[in-house]
């Protein structure tokens, strides 16, 4: 599963984009953003605030609790500020 | 028409409204945003994501066309670093009448901000550097464009 950060989260974590392959037990989105955080204290601090947080599986938007199912990618970052 | 892009390069708005002027409709509205210098800025750094921002875009122009029954529609976004007084978005759309045209460039930039997937992070002439965080403001301007509470 490819992983993108973008913003403040990817300058937080280090690097825009991770290929991981999750345990079964991370079955939504939320749940996926909490295992990832475990991995450093990098993603610790990047993702301790999910309030903070906006995400897109398969390029599109979704809300955290959203089932993560089988996804090629999930993108994690704050509220967009286009325009 | 439909003309969406995305790029690093400016754009010539002038070029882009003579297109528009020339479909056969009664009206041309536009909206070019611009980089403010507040506070010092010397530099405005747009991140997006590689394809998805380009989707929602099109879907965005697509919806408007539909909505108003345009006949051109053209959105151009620039990514990357840019400073003062340069260009960063434009929005511009042809209808029969003008409160079509109007109406739909003014949705097209107020959606813009709120749901493609664009961030921006401000350094200043002190060296400081910020990521711009989203306004209420912003949130309810897109939504006044919603119909039937969708």
């Amino acid at each position: 599963m490819d992983i993108l950060y973008f913003a403040w989260v990817r300058e937080q974590i280090g690097t825009g984009h991770e290929a991981i392959d999750p345990p079964a037990d991370v079955t939504d989105v939320r749940g996926l953003i909490a295992w990832l955080a475990t991995r450093s204290a990098a993603h610790e601090s990047a993702l301790r605030e999910t309030a903070r947080l906006r995400a897109a599986v398969d390029q599109k938007f979704v809300e955290l609790d959203a089932p993560l199912g089988k996804p090629r990618e999930v993108a994690i970052f704050p509220p967009v500020t286009g325009g | 028409m439909i003309e969406v892009r995305l790029q690093a390069e400016p754009f010539d708005a002038g070029a882009e409204l003579v297109r528009l002027d020339k479909l056969g409709g009664g009206g041309v509205a536009s909206f070019t945003g611009i980089v403010r210098g507040d506070g010092g800025l010397t530099e405005l750094l747009l991140e997006h994501h590689p394809e998805m921002t380009l989707a929602m875009m099109r879907a965005l122009a697509l919806e408007a066309a539909e909505r108003w029954g345009l006949l051109g529609v053209t959105i151009i976004h620039r990514y990357g670093a840019l400073g003062p007084g340069a260009p960063i978005v434009f929005a511009a759309t042809a209808a029969t009448h003008r409160a079509a045209a109007l109406d739909a460039c003014a949705s097209l930039i107020d959606r813009l901000k709120t749901q493609a997937p664009f961030w921006k992070r401000e350094t200043f002439a002190d060296g400081r550097q910020s990521w711009v965080e989203p306004r209420a403001s912003d949130d309810a301007a897109a939504a006044r464009w919603l119909r039937d509470g969708k």
